[in-house]
């Protein structure tokens, strides 16, 4: 296990360097880092000028991938982001000219100002890492992470994400106002802070596959899955939520658990490691009984706490 | 190894504990946002007082039920506003109310002073609510005070009243170690907590040696306000008792065959002496026992049944008219009565056997007939005058006694509940020849006078008559408002023979009950008026319902408790094999417990059963481990807690995470059980915490 140590320094760097771009976030980074070690997609959600894109620009460049970024608008159309093929009179053929989709990192802001059918175009990419265009399949680069932002939906001129969409973002995560100390730090040195654009990546793509194949060998004993089997049918027995979690959503948990546990620097994961991500997958995959609404945080860390550890 | 573990101890310290802190203190927060720990209680106790006290209110004088009403509405509202108790005030309050029910009782003793104090103080405490020992206290004046209750109703509304009220003060109790949990959860555990005590309130129940009246001797005032007939007889006596429709007594005939309306006279007292104005009853000591029992012949039916007697606190026990066989703790007096040894005092079951008809006995003794002629003074010199111009004109006393009845029924008598006063002298002659309205008492004292007058040897007897079956179950009820009073004349060769003058003015009342009875305008209880069937049938269904409850939990007496002790054969019982099998089954159920729960700790693994080791000792320093906790955040919220005993609760937690969550590393269990000893062992420096 001596190899999973080696690696610590490399992941607390990167850790280090976000928290002096987004001050006072380091919770939040770490769930983002989680979801990105577990190859999964992440959605944050929050107000306006609070660090979303920040963040997600951040993360991709201190992994050292190649980002891209869409600014989403409700005139948006699938080509825009997939690309085109346009007709070449050189060769008397049409060409492929791929869109922004084609990317490592790709930053997808405000994704729900974009009407549901080009929101839609991004569907088989996230899942299936290819897109399909004039009859050809395309594979997309690898590692392929989208990065989605969101208003939250009570925001003028929104269209909310199908439940399709929104389950195959792994996370969704909200960051929240900074507290008082690092605002006053933001706002002392507002004008000089590091720009992620700024960022020496010294991460190489190899570090990250070599990362992300000890993140999977995070060993997990029958004890944990128990618990996670026993929280995944909690959800769905649970006379507050309209349903319960899917398997791929169990199957998330399970593997940013072990993103979290590698994090923190431990080869097995424990059940703090299931608890500390549980709210960021399960909250935008439940509803509520009684409102309707997506669950809050708060019913989910409800849930977690009438749960006894196995 | 050990550089390894000091390496992710210092990573873990370094790196994750803050925001890590900062998370589990999100995830462990108290639900509510008020400040003090026990704030957030105050609704409960509240609940808890108002749940415990609200039914006394019914009988309380009314002035300390507003008192305490206030004074507790006064502290709501304080805790709303978050203000404190004015000092003194308490003080204040407990010594006028104090007053006031001494004042009320003219004693601070006995039952009914006693319970007002215990509502009086446990109202007050609410103003007295510092420490956790101070809710604790009245949690319990309120298991005591729920206690007493069954002084004054023994219903199934308040068992279930009780019963609830027993759930919220556990789940109070439970929110106050520290069960944070949601409102049904918490309910839930108390609920399950009382299904752990169910077994061993049922094998208490079914044996604990259970004696004859209280053990202990209730207050003299315990049984007042009891309603049944009463030891003497004159007019407006049973007033009070036809206007209630309280059950008077139930019976169960065997083979549910029930005899005619009109024989259903339940025989109680036997009033022979008169003084003008009021009846008595001889007392039973001046009466004897009867010489002979009464015989019964061949061909007569002998009806069986099973009387269930409400608590009247007299000694009678009201057969069917004429008994032939009574329990063998009772006897018969020369006039027929059947008495127990001790005033009924508690709902109590007897088996009779009954013959009806009208002849009792032929032998009668000249003392006995002597004492049913004489007349008081020269009162009534009308009813006089008119019992000698019947004797001139008949000369059999059958003749004469039916001529009588002849007179009740041509002559307009009315029969109401509600008749004219009649002056204390010569109200016999008022009634006969002026008012001529009454019910069965003064039909039953006026015709008995006249036969007295006219030389024929006469008594009043009093009980009850009639008795509506329930469909339900079957039960015959017979209710207060079914007291009666007739008349019994003895003819020579005959016997005593029953009259129910009130027959002849008002057959429908024998036949049918007193409903059908009165004029329209005359008013009875609800219960008993009852014209619309559906109010009807649901007062059936609630008095099918009340029945077994009376018979199998009230009524489980004695007698009971023995028949259903030689059923699981323990035959003839006394208390030390009584509490030798109670021991020996309340053992058994505690060493089942302790089975099922020793398994459950069987089936752990090695490391679980180290780790809970670990965690029972943290709990003994007041860190107690939440079920959902994870061993890491546990050990950290420990050294935030205590931080003398961090390193040793990580240490510890650290090898239950890699024994039980890790690749499997079995060296470390001696380890985990190394930590539990030196925690034992640690000094304890910090006293418990509230949670």
């Amino acid at each position: 296990m001596s190899s999973l140590s080696e690696k610590f320094p490399v992941i607390h760097d990167i850790i280090a360097e976000a928290n002096k771009i987004i001050l006072g976030k380091d919770a939040q980074i770490r769930l983002a880092l989680a979801c990105l070690l577990a190859r999964g997609h992440l959605l944050i959600e929050d107000l306006p000028g609070i660090g979303k894109t920040t963040l997600a620009h951040t993360l991709a460049r201190l992994l050292g991938l190649r980002f891209s970024r869409i600014q989403f608008t409700s005139d948006m159309l699938p080509a825009d982001i997939i690309g085109i093929s346009i007709f070449e009179r050189e060769s008397g053929d049409f060409r492929f000219l791929p869109g922004a989709l084609f990317t490592q990192v790709l930053l997808a802001d405000e994704i729900n100002r974009a009407t549901p059918k080009t929101q839609s175009a991004l569907l088989e990419a996230m899942e299936e890492k290819q897109v399909t265009v004039e009859g050809r399949t395309r594979p997309l680069p690898d590692p392929f992470f989208v990065i989605a932002t969101q208003n939250p939906s009570t925001q003028i001129g929104t269209f909310p994400l199908p439940e399709s969409q929104l389950d195959r973002f792994l996370m969704r995560i909200e960051i929240g106002y900074p507290d008082r100390e690092a605002e006053r730090t933001l706002l002392e040195n507002g004008g000089r802070r590091a720009h992620p654009d700024e960022i020496n990546a010294d991460f190489t793509l190899r570090q990250l596959e070599e990362i992300q194949r000890s993140v999977s060998k995070v060993h997990v004993a029958p004890a944990l899955l128990d618990y996670v089997q026993n929280l995944v049918d909690l959800t769905r027995n649970h006379t507050s939520f309209m349903y319960g979690l899917s398997p791929r959503a169990a199957l998330g948990l399970l593997a940013v658990a072990r993103a979290w546990a590698f994090i923190e620097g431990r080869e097995m994961a424990l059940p703090e490691d299931v608890q500390a991500v549980f709210p960021s997958i399960a909250a935008h995959r439940l509803r509520l009984t009684n409102s309707g609404e997506y669950a809050g945080h708060d019913d989910i860390n409800a849930l977690i706490r009438s749960l006894p550890v196995v | 190894m050990l550089e390894e573990f000091a390496r992710l101890e210092k990573r873990l310290h370094v790196d994750s504990r803050d925001w890590k802190a900062a998370l589990l203190r999100f995830l462990a927060r108290p639900s509510s946002r008020s400040a003090g720990p026990l704030d957030d209680e105050f609704p409960w106790i509240f609940a808890v007082i108002a749940a415990t006290a609200a039914p006394h209110v019914s009988h309380l004088p009314l002035w300390l039920s507003l008192f305490c009403g206030i004074v507790l509405a006064g502290r709501v509202l304080l805790w709303k506003i978050k203000r404190p108790v004015p000092r003194g005030l308490p003080t204040l309050f407990a010594l006028l109310g104090t007053a006031g029910i001494a004042l009320e009782y003219r004693s601070l003793f006995g039952r009914d002073p006693g319970v007002a104090l215990l509502f009086l103080f446990i109202t007050l405490k609410s103003a007295e609510m510092r420490s956790r020992r101070d809710v604790i206290f009245i949690i319990m004046l309120g298991f005591f005070l729920l206690l007493t209750h069954y002084f004054y109703s023994q219903s199934i509304f308040t068992g279930i009243w009780l019963l609830l009220s027993i759930l919220l003060l556990t789940a109070t109790l439970l929110r106050l170690h520290g069960e944070k949990r949601s409102l049904r959860q918490t309910f839930g555990y108390a609920g399950e907590l009382f299904a752990h005590a169910f077994p061993l309130m049922l094998i208490l129940f079914l044996l604990f040696p259970r004696v004859q009246g209280p053990l202990w001797g209730l207050p003299r005032d315990a049984h007042a306000g009891l309603s049944g007939l009463s030891e003497t007889l004159s007019p407006g006596s049973l007033d009070d008792l036809i206007q209630s429709g309280d059950i008077a007594f139930r019976v169960k005939f065997d083979g549910d065959e029930i005899p005619a309306k009109s024989d259903l006279y339940w025989r109680g007292p036997v009033f022979t002496d008169y003084d003008g104005l009021t009846w008595r009853a001889r007392p039973f000591y001046l009466r004897g026992r009867a010489e002979t029992t009464p015989t019964v012949d061949p061909e007569q039916r002998v009806y069986r049944y099973t009387t269930t007697l409400e608590p009247h606190n007299l000694r009678w026990i009201l057969p069917l008219d004429m008994p032939v066989s009574a329990p063998a703790n009772s006897f018969l007096t020369s006039t027929f009565e059947t008495i127990v040894r001790s005033r009924v005092g508690m709902r109590t079951q007897y088996r009779f056997g009954s013959v009806v008809g009208n002849t009792i006995k032929v032998e009668e003794s000249p003392p006995m007939l002597h004492e049913a002629l004489l007349l008081p003074g020269n009162a009534n010199p009308r009813t006089r005058a008119f019992a000698a111009r019947l004797k001139e004109r008949f000369d059999s006393p059958e003749r004469l006694s039916s001529a009588a009845l002849v007179h009740f029924r041509e002559e307009e008598f009315v029969y109401t509940l509600q008749p004219p006063l009649l002056p204390e002298q010569n109200s016999i002659d008022e009634f006969l020849f002026e008012t001529r309205s009454g019910f069965c008492e003064h039909y039953a004292s006026a015709y008995v006078f006249l036969m007295r007058a006219a030389g024929i040897p006469a008594r009043v007897v009093a009980g009850y008559q009639g008795g509506e079956v329930n469909p339900i179950d079957g039960y015959l009820m017979v209710r207060q408002s079914d007291a009666h009073a007739w008349a019994e004349i003895w003819l020579e060769g005959k016997g005593w023979r029953r009259i129910d003058p009130t027959a002849y003015i008002a057959p429908s009342r024998i036949e049918v009950g007193i409903r059908a009875a009165l004029p329209a305008t005359d008013l009875l209880p609800a219960l008993v008026r009852l014209d619309s069937d559906w109010i009807r049938n649901l007062r059936n269904r609630w008095e099918a319902a009340n029945n077994p409850w009376n018979q199998w939990i009230l009524g489980y007496n004695p007698e009971l408790q023995r028949e259903v002790l030689s059923r699981i054969g323990l035959n003839d019982p006394n208390w030390r094999s009584m509490l030798t099998s109670l021991g020996v089954l309340c053992g058994g159920v505690l060493a089942l417990v302790a089975v099922w729960t020793f398994r459950r700790r069987q089936s752990e693994s090695p490391e679980e059963r180290a780790w809970r080791r670990f965690c029972d000792k943290l709990a003994r320093r007041g860190i107690r481990r939440f079920a959902w906790e994870g061993p890491i955040a546990f050990a950290e919220r420990a050294e935030d807690a205590q931080p003398e005993i961090g390193a040793l609760a990580r240490e510890a937690a650290l090898c239950y995470a890699r024994l039980h969550y890790g690749v499997g590393e079995p060296a470390l269990l001696e380890r985990l059980k190394n930590c539990s000893a030196r925690m034992a062992r640690h000094p304890k420096t910090v006293n418990e915490g509230f949670a």
